[in-house]
């Protein structure tokens, strides 16, 4: 059976219907404009340092987007995701003062799959919407650190030099975080593309009525998909923080939205079904480079997330026009 | 007749895309009369009631009230002209109280009230919010507000579905009584009973045309049904049998055992056996408690009584996933529904593989792709545009709703209606397919909405009516005649004067 149609298809038709099947490739394009603009702007700022910033400064956005990517996938959303990075981060610096550094990221991990469970079973079994569910997760997780700051006030808090090493170091120029991303970029793909579970995710989210007909119990996809998000978003608190080095209670909560639309601009529908992890780190690079692109045009806060705002609905809905192939 | 007509809709043509809903429907309502309008399923009343209501526009065609040619655009058009419809489903607006529905639809309460008791309902409160009435009050009400405002017309579909005997007959006596005030009912309805002791004459309408107006009169029953058929009546008698010689030889323990299953007020009593190696259809008009028989055999919503036994242990399904692990796979009629659009062919059929928690963890490409590849070959699947599905046409989609349990080996397949709405090649591959499943001793359950599929495919048909099965038939005889027959509740091989029609005359609510 030959691929080409019989009759002739228009080029725009054509060129459409490549994008739709190829969504990764006016991403990259949109990339590479970008920071072809940056060097125009600023000569000589694009170099090996600059790169290396850049990669290590998107990836804890990449993953917590990873998390929105999967959840997305289904129809979701996962908001608790900056609690749950925060939380692990400070709970982590503040027992690694008394306890040894694996002990005390267990029991940073812990809140993490504990949130990430109330998630799953609110909207799995008992259908709560995932942006109510996890807004309300996420604010009882403030609620608890603040809590919990209170009763450690005064042993202080530390970060274990292998996370500052992995969240800062260089390697031959290569940023060390890239140990830890690497593998995790790995396994989001090869579960979306490659597992049962990422095949139930895409299906979920396209044909909820379809994949119970198909024998697919919802609340089991969505209870471990939830799980799933949160320990993510635990990791990139500690690897947030080995970065950051600052101990805070809104620590990973500016990256919330961005991580949204990281997975946005990569592709992802909001609505469920369609979508890849691929996209959504292009987009979180993306992201990052327009932060910096922003900075270095010296314009006032106010000036420069306005601006941002724009970018990321024009990008987003120019992109939308050009893989929907409708 | 010398009066003029109330209503007169003649040349009335309705077609969406492609499809033809209406030739040449044709309808006359006299002053005084209730007129019964009848057809098969898919022969086009739907339509041409959404028409008359305003709630769609016809292409081409006249309509006449009172003589006036009116062009109704609206519902609200259809109101001030004098036509009423009460719709089969519920309308009143379920977060707001009686009364308040009452308002919104500018209906006096005093008479409505009047109308509630005349109906059989003594003690309503008009305070009560409207989704905590029972359905079949609900629909009462739905009539009594539609008289209270005194139209012209009346219209009402499948007003007696669903509810209970003492209402029915309350129903049906004021509706008499309307007719004898001088104001007309068009009558539409599934059960020949009601419409002899009702109605004044009937017009038959099939594949979009009016075929005919006829008085009721004792043995007319023959003669609608020869009408809703048409053609066809003749070339189905050569066709029989051919089916029947791969009906399976005697097992001891039938496949699939149903007995008394009750889901609802919908489905009542329903018992029959499914062998191995069997395509047994399921006949039945529009709403007679197919849908839920088969959910509830597919494990999507759960009796409500009755007992489903797979080869002889009983099982009860909380999940379609129990059923499918009990090899009964579910075919729906609406493509929609069993489909992830926007996924593959190749991930469409393989969605069964990874449901189970234990199939959570890495594909083996191989391995799928091959039974993939052999299901996609076996139902010939077009598969140039199978990155999408929603890009196939529609015959293709439903193939890969099928390929999806034959790659899953289910030994039993449900399947409602699965030519709905596709093209004739495409059908011609399904009837060959459900038969070679069917000798490959897998046992299939087939309701179609088209009578003449029933000798091409089936071993052996079922007929509902109502909720029970009111007849089974073996293929031979099961030609469209004798199908239409049953499914309309009439005795097998009724012969004009014993009809039901012929007691009529002693009946209390016969016409003089």
């Amino acid at each position: 059976m030959s691929i080409s149609a019989i009759q002739p298809v228009p080029f725009g038709r054509r060129l459409k219907r490549f994008m739709a099947d190829r969504p990764l490739i006016p991403l990259i394009i949109l990339l590479v404009m970008l920071v072809v603009i940056l060097q125009v702007l600023r000569p000589g700022i694009v170099n090996e340092r600059w790169l290396a910033n850049t990669v290590k400064f998107a990836i804890p956005l990449a993953i917590l987007a990873g998390c929105q990517t999967m959840t997305m996938l289904t129809g979701g959303i996962d908001l608790s995701v900056g609690t749950v990075a925060t939380m692990s981060a400070f709970i982590m610096a503040t027992q690694v003062v008394n306890h040894d550094p694996a002990v005390a990221i267990l029991i940073a991990l812990v809140p993490a799959v504990l949130i990430g469970l109330v998630n799953g079973i609110g909207v799995g079994v008992f259908r709560v919407h995932p942006l109510i569910m996890t807004l309300g997760t996420s604010l009882i997780g403030t609620g608890c650190l603040q809590v919990y700051q209170r009763t450690v006030i005064a042993s202080g808090a530390k970060i274990p030099p292998f996370l500052a090493w992995l969240g800062t170091g260089l390697t031959y120029g290569v940023p060390n975080a890239l140990l830890l991303f690497v593998p995790i970029a790995v396994l989001i793909v090869f579960t979306l593309n490659r597992t049962g579970f990422g095949r139930l995710l895409y299906a979920v989210g396209d044909n909820e009525g379809a994949a119970r007909l198909s024998g697919v119990r919802y609340w089991q996809v969505i209870t471990a998909l939830y799980v799933i998000s949160s320990v993510l978003a635990g990791i990139t608190g500690l690897l947030y923080i080995g970065l950051i080095k600052a101990p805070s209670l809104s620590l990973a909560e500016p990256l919330v939205l961005p991580s949204v639309a990281a997975a946005v601009i990569g592709g992802t529908s909001i609505f469920g079904g369609r979508g890849g992890y691929t996209g959504t780190i292009i987009g979180a690079l993306i992201l990052t480079v327009l932060t910096t692109l922003l900075t270095i045009l010296q314009m006032p806060e106010g000036a420069r997330r306005i601006l941002f705002g724009l970018i990321v609905l024009f990008v987003t809905a120019a992109y939308l026009r050009i893989i929907e192939d409708r | 007749m010398t009066t003029n007509p109330l209503l007169d809709a003649t040349g009335v043509v309705k077609t969406y895309g492609a499809v033809v809903a209406l030739r040449n429907a044709s309808l006359s309502v006299l002053p005084g009369e209730v007129h019964a309008l009848m057809g098969a399923n898919g022969a086009g009343k739907s339509t041409l009631v959404k028409i008359l209501t305003g709630a769609i526009r016809a292409d081409a065609g006249h309509i006449l009230i009172r003589g006036e040619a009116r062009d109704v655009r609206s519902p609200a058009d259809a109101r001030r002209a004098g036509l009423l419809p009460v719709y089969q489903e519920p309308s009143l607006i379920p977060d707001l109280d009686v009364a308040s529905n009452l308002r919104l639809t500018g209906t006096p309460v005093e008479p409505f009230r009047a109308w509630v008791r005349e109906l059989g309902i003594p003690d309503l409160d008009i305070r009560d919010i409207a989704r905590d009435i029972p359905l079949a009050v609900l629909r009462v009400l739905d009539l009594a507000r539609a008289l209270a405002v005194e139209p012209d017309v009346l219209l009402l579909d499948e007003m007696t579905a669903a509810l209970p005997a003492n209402l029915a007959e309350k129903v049906l006596e004021v509706v008499r009584r309307q007719g004898d005030s001088g104001r007309s009912v068009i009558f539409i309805s599934h059960r020949f009973v009601e419409i002899s002791a009702l109605c004044d004459r009937a017009t038959v309408l099939r594949d979009g045309e009016t075929v005919g107006v006829v008085d009721i009169e004792p043995g007319v029953e023959e003669r609608i049904v020869e009408m809703m058929l048409g053609a066809r009546i003749e070339k189905t008698r050569v066709t029989s049998r051919q089916a029947s010689q791969a009906a399976s030889p005697g097992d001891s323990r039938p496949r699939l055992g149903v007995a008394n299953l009750r889901v609802g007020t919908k489905l009542n009593d329903v018992s029959f056996d499914l062998a191995n190696g069997e395509v047994a259809g399921v006949v039945a008009l529009e709403g007679q408690g197919q849908d839920e028989l088969f959910a509830a055999l597919a494990g999507s919503i759960r009796p409500s009584g009755g007992t489903i036994e797979v080869d002889g242990q009983p099982v009860r399904f909380a999940h379609p996933a129990d059923a499918i692990r009990a090899g009964i796979a579910y075919v729906p009629g609406d493509r929609t529904e069993a489909l992830t659009m926007q996924r593959s062919v190749r991930e469409n059929i393989a969605l069964p593989f990874s449901a189970a928690l234990r199939n959570w963890g890495p594909i083996n490409m191989r391995q799928e792709g091959s039974r993939v590849v052999s299901a996609i070959e076996r139902l010939q699947i077009d598969t140039r545009a199978q990155r999408e599905v929603q890009r196939l046409s529609g015959g293709n989609q439903q193939k890969v709703t099928i390929a999806r349990w034959i790659a899953a080996e289910a030994q039993t397949v449900l399947c409602f209606d699965p030519t709905r709405g596709i093209d004739v090649g495409t059908k011609q591959e399904i009837y060959k397919l459900l038969r070679e499943l069917a000798d490959q001793g897998k046992s299939v359950l087939f309701y179609t909405s088209e009578l003449e599929e029933v000798q091409r495919v089936c071993d052996r048909v079922i007929v509902i009516f109502g909720g029970r099965v009111v007849d089974v038939f073996p293929v031979e005889l099961a030609d469209e005649p004798a199908l239409m027959r049953a499914a309309y509740g009439l005795p097998r091989g009724a012969k004009e004067d014993v009809g039901i029609l012929a007691d009529i005359h002693s009946s209390p609510v016969a016409k003089p």
